[in-house]
């Protein structure tokens, strides 16, 4: 019974050390730091060891929660848009051949039709036009009336199409964070994959507006050629649109260059609709202090190949005219006085806040599509600070009442009761720091529910171990099948809490997966302490002495 | 030893029906409210007082220097384009404290979304942000400030990476500079003061700001009024996608426990006893919340959750000790099994659920504002669970148990004539209700025994 007795006391104390070290030992200083004493001994070290170790969560510690759904429609719609464009001009090109068309019409998100009087040419004309597109994400159908040859894009090709558009997205708004300068933050793709949603945390991050902005940025970018001849700035749209008179490959785009004083230049130009560089050229964006000595710009050097289409364009176009357009916006127009390689720069009398920003967004990509927010949950640290009060003397209250219960019902052994109390709940925080589980607020309501349930195993044996006295067992039988009978009770009790538990943790948003994986391990700790750990108490309680005890304080 | 409740006898099954009654009083009245609640046309009271998490909306946690006009609030609120009967505004009480200058501002769901032809409620595509209400309180509580505060930043809302890039442009600081004053800045106002500087002296006496920096703050700066301490803004369709999983996962979980203790017992009618006991724990909790109004929202169904657990837990000590009995006294009537059963196991029951209780009393009145909706939750269902596994589980088991028994008794009496000892055990089996399945689940064979064993 002593050997018995000493391996038990040896599998708890080395537990005990584990859970201690687990939760005390200093694991975030990064490898190779010389540990020294004053890291196990010296209190506020302690302290923050603790607070190292185990992870708070957003509604206690501050911070930002995120959830942005990515406009995956507008992906195909951009395909769908770019390929009628495409067939358009390949039918043109193709009438000398003899292939007629009337119209290629966008219909609907992935769907586009030419229409074509000729049904003859049908088979010749999706022959032409499918290697375009793809033939496994395209399917054709032709039609005699009316007579058109249809193209859809098929659901397998769209969904990839969403798909690799949310990723996408997720590594951008990654790169953006991350270039912010967030601690810790979390990206991931978030729900279902149908959702297209994006999650992102940022603790610390209590006044997210300037970084929901950076996230949502759509920063396009392009240089493009004012029309050579029509240089000058109009003062109306009308007058604008007036002197373009028609032309498919110009545009009237609004102009609006900040000035020193605080006011800005307004205006209209015609302009070329396509860019001679655009964002994906770019190499490099970043925000300085302007060389005009007012505000901050924004400075890019550009990729190799941009850099040689810039070069090429501006070599052959010395006295005109270019302009620098940020989302359909015309920033800055400059005369181009000799070849230009490889950079530029964006003015716009920016903040350097705007500047830095703008440079961010530039430098991470465009986002393929819209980013619309879906959920904002953001918690100052204050408050943060607050539930962690509440919860502690919460806790520290119900902790209290069931311990001054257990000691006054049950007497001595109300005292055996209390010590695996005290143990389960450090090893329960020893779990979490161990498993890097997130502490929530409804994570800490776990704990005090773990403190109820725990008593609760403690109750199951201890009316047991009466009921036997009772009926006139001597103390040591009396014990032995009170815990015997109670283990297949708490074993059933704590499956089934850990079951609802367990679904819990797969419905739950972040807070409540605190509380299911608390009470989780709360549970299984507590399945070691009011068995083994309450077990040996009594042991060595009834043969202190060497002899066997007659009479159980319980 | 110091007892009470020892060796009782209290006669729970025989008055079953008194408190079956009882039940079903208590769920007519849930339905009766969430009923009139749908159809009374007040704007102020639903069938089930949603939280954001479900119904979408904004929910903000305000804090005023001193305590709020919440009138003028609402008209502020109301004039950016909100129904002003939507708009719930309540004062948040601390324990500690008089009087209390937080408010929680509650708006409906303002964004619009675009739904297709037949589309459901979470496929559809938001037009505009989730935030929309947040920006329409911050606008509201700008109109506290005065006005010679226009033009100026307001270090009450602002965060740190704002006020660097403030003091930065506004104040003429270079970057480290600004980076330290702005993380002193609102250091002192989350950690000392509570999430709100009340004035600007305050600022300017903070170490690392020296006078020529406080200048900058006079001329650039100001504490505002009120700042939003939490936001959680909830698009309608997320509201909707949570509200069909909470209702899934519940069901689900239920389902769960039904076959888990159906396969421990090995008898269905401990399974469907035990799981009606859950269901009517949930439903009972439910028409409370729909009586008194509190919130429902995420953290509730955790509660809800947890209790079914619970609820389960009490059912399945009654249980265990029923199969217990059973091994040496099987011959017995069934029902006075169950009630001896509950009567032994009364003293842990009471105690047990008491501590749980205890415990869930302590978050109550400390756990603050976030947890008092789950808090409420785990109290009544607490009371109820406990309640439900002794006049709900045993009292639908029972009659499983003989409905069984009875069709057992009619289709099996042909093949089982033929040994002596059986018959009497069948003749047996229809008295008691005590079923072959159920001797089996407690390990007794029902097969008769040899001479001389």
């Amino acid at each position: 019974m002593s050997r018995n007795l000493r391996t038990r006391a040896i599998v708890i104390v080395v537990a005990i050390l584990l859970c201690l070290i687990a939760l005390f030992a200093p694991w975030h200083k990064p490898k190779g730091y010389a540990r020294s004493a004053n890291d196990f001994f010296k209190p506020s070290n302690l302290r923050q060891n603790l607070s190292e170790n185990i992870r708070l969560g957003l509604d206690l510690r501050g911070g930002t929660h995120l959830v942005m759904q990515v406009q995956a429609d507008e992906v195909i719609k951009a395909i769908t848009d770019g390929n009628r464009q495409k067939a358009e001009e390949e039918l043109k090109k193709a009438e000398k051949d003899g292939i007629k068309f009337t119209a290629v019409k966008v219909v609907a998100n992935g769907l586009f039709v030419v229409e074509t009087p000729d049904t003859s040419k049908h088979t010749e004309i999706r022959e032409k036009l499918l290697p375009f597109f793809g033939s496994d994400a395209w399917e054709v159908t032709t039609s005699a009336s009316p007579a058109t040859v249809t193209f859809k894009l098929t659901n397998a090709a769209a969904n990839q199409f969403r798909r690799e558009a949310t990723e996408q997205a997720k590594v951008i708004i990654e790169r953006r964070i991350d270039q912010f300068g967030v601690a810790e933050p979390t990206v991931q793709l978030h729900g279902r994959e149908e959702d297209h949603q994006i999650l992102v945390q940022m603790p610390g991050v209590d006044n997210p507006e300037r970084v929901k902005e950076l996230i949502k940025g759509e920063a396009k970018l392009e240089i493009r050629a004012v029309d050579v001849a029509n240089p000058q700035r109009f003062n109306t749209r009308e007058e604008a649109m007036a002197a373009l008179g028609g032309a498919a490959d110009k545009e009237v785009l609004p102009y609006n260059e900040k000035r020193g004083d605080g006011g800005a230049d307004t205006g209209f130009y015609i302009l070329e609709k396509s860019p001679v560089v655009t964002g994906v050229d770019l190499r490099d964006a970043r925000g300085v202090q302007s060389q005009q000595g007012f505000g901050f710009e924004v400075d890019f050097s550009l990729k190799p190949i941009g850099a040689e289409k810039f070069g090429n364009w501006t070599g052959s176009n010395v006295n005109n005219y270019l302009a620098v357009v940020l989302d359909n916006e015309i920033k800055s127009v400059a005369v181009v006085r000799s070849r230009i390689e490889d950079r530029g720069q964006i003015e716009g009398n920016f903040t350097q806040q705007q500047a830095e920003d703008l440079g961010l967004v530039l430098r991470s990509g465009a986002l393929p599509a819209k980013v619309v927010y879906l959920e904002e949950r953001t918690v100052g640290p204050s408050l943060g600070a607050d539930s962690i009060r509440q919860g502690v003397r919460a806790s520290i209250f119900g902790l209290i009442l069931v311990v001054l219960t257990m000691l006054i019902y049950y007497r001595f052994s109300g005292v055996n009761a209390v010590i695996a109390l005290v143990l389960n709940l450090v090893i329960l925080l020893a779990g979490m720091a161990v498993f890097s589980a997130t502490l929530t607020l409804p994570g800490i309501a776990g704990v005090i529910l773990t403190i109820g349930m725990a008593v609760d195993s403690n109750v199951l044996v201890f009316e047991r171990i009466r009921e036997e006295l009772r009926a006139g067992k001597i103390v040591k039988s009396a014990v032995d099948t009170g815990f015997d009978k109670a283990l297949t009770t708490i074993i059933d009790t704590h499956v089934t809490t850990i079951v609802s538990a367990a679904f819990l943790y797969a419905f739950g948003t972040g807070p409540i997966k605190g509380f299911a994986v608390t009470l989780t391990i709360g549970l299984l700790a507590n399945l070691f302490t009011a068995v083994y750990v309450s077990r040996t108490m009594f042991i060595w309680v009834l043969n202190r002495g060497g002899r066997k005890a007659e009479t159980l304080s319980i | 030893m110091f007892e009470i409740l020892k060796n009782t006898n209290y006669d729970f099954l025989g008055k079953k029906w008194l408190f079956i009654g009882l039940s079903w009083l208590l769920i007519l009245a849930g339905v009766i409210s969430v009923v009139y609640r749908a159809f009374d046309g007040k704007d102020n009271t639903h069938p089930f007082n949603l939280g954001v998490d479900f119904a979408g909306g904004t929910l903000a946690t305000v804090k005023f220097r001193e305590a709020p006009d919440q009138d003028k609030l609402r008209a502020t609120l109301a004039a950016q384009g909100i129904e002003a009967s939507k708009i719930s505004i309540q004062p948040v009480g601390r324990i500690g404290e008089a009087q209390t200058n937080e408010v929680l501002v509650r708006l409906p769901n303002l964004v619009q979304i675009q739904r297709q032809e037949g589309q459901s409620e979470t496929a559809a595509v938001a037009v505009s942000d989730a935030d929309i209400g947040k920006q329409k309180i911050l606008a509201a509580l700008a109109t506290f400030n005065d006005e010679s505060s226009k033009g100026k930043v307001d270090l009450n809302t602002i965060g740190s990476d704002g006020l660097l890039s403030e003091l930065n442009s506004r104040a003429g600081l270079d970057s480290q500079r600004a980076g330290e004053v702005a993380q002193r800045v609102v250091d002192y106002r989350e950690k000392s003061s509570n999430g709100l500087i009340r004035n600007l002296s305050e600022v300017k006496n903070l170490s690392g700001v020296d006078p020529q920096i406080g200048e900058a703050l006079d001329k650039h700066f100001f504490t505002g009024y009120a700042s939003v301490k939490s936001v959680d803004a909830v698009s309608p369709q997320v509201g909707a996608d949570l509200r069909n999983r909470a209702i899934y996962v519940t069901i689900i979980a239920c389902l769960g426990m039904l076959i888990y203790v159906a396969f421990r017992f090995k008898s269905w009618g401990f399974g469907i006893g035990a799981v009606i006991a859950v269901f009517h724990d949930v439903l009972v909790t439910l028409g409370i919340f729909s009586i008194m109004q509190w919130e429902i929202n995420l953290t509730v169904i955790a509660a809800l959750l947890t209790l079914v657990g619970y609820s389960m837990n009490d059912t399945i000590v009654i249980f265990d000790r029923v199969r217990e009995l059973l091994r040496t006294r099987r011959r017995e009537n069934l029902e006075k099994l169950s009630n001896d059963a509950i009567n032994q196991t009364l003293s842990r029951t009471i105690i047990a659920s008491g501590l749980t209780f205890l415990t869930v009393c302590a978050l109550l009145i400390f756990g603050g504002e976030v947890l008092k909706s789950f808090s409420w939750c785990l109290f009544i269902g607490i009371l109820i669970g406990t309640y439900s596994t002794m006049y709900i589980a045993s009292p639908f088991m029972l009659w499983w148990e003989a409905w069984r028994a009875k069709k057992r008794a009619t289709t099996v009496s042909a093949p089982v004539k033929a040994e002596a000892g059986t018959a009497g055990e069948s003749a047996n089996v229809g008295a008691s209700g005590v079923t072959p399945q159920m001797l089996a689940a407690a390990g007794i064979s029902t097969r008769p025994r040899k001479k001389g064993k």
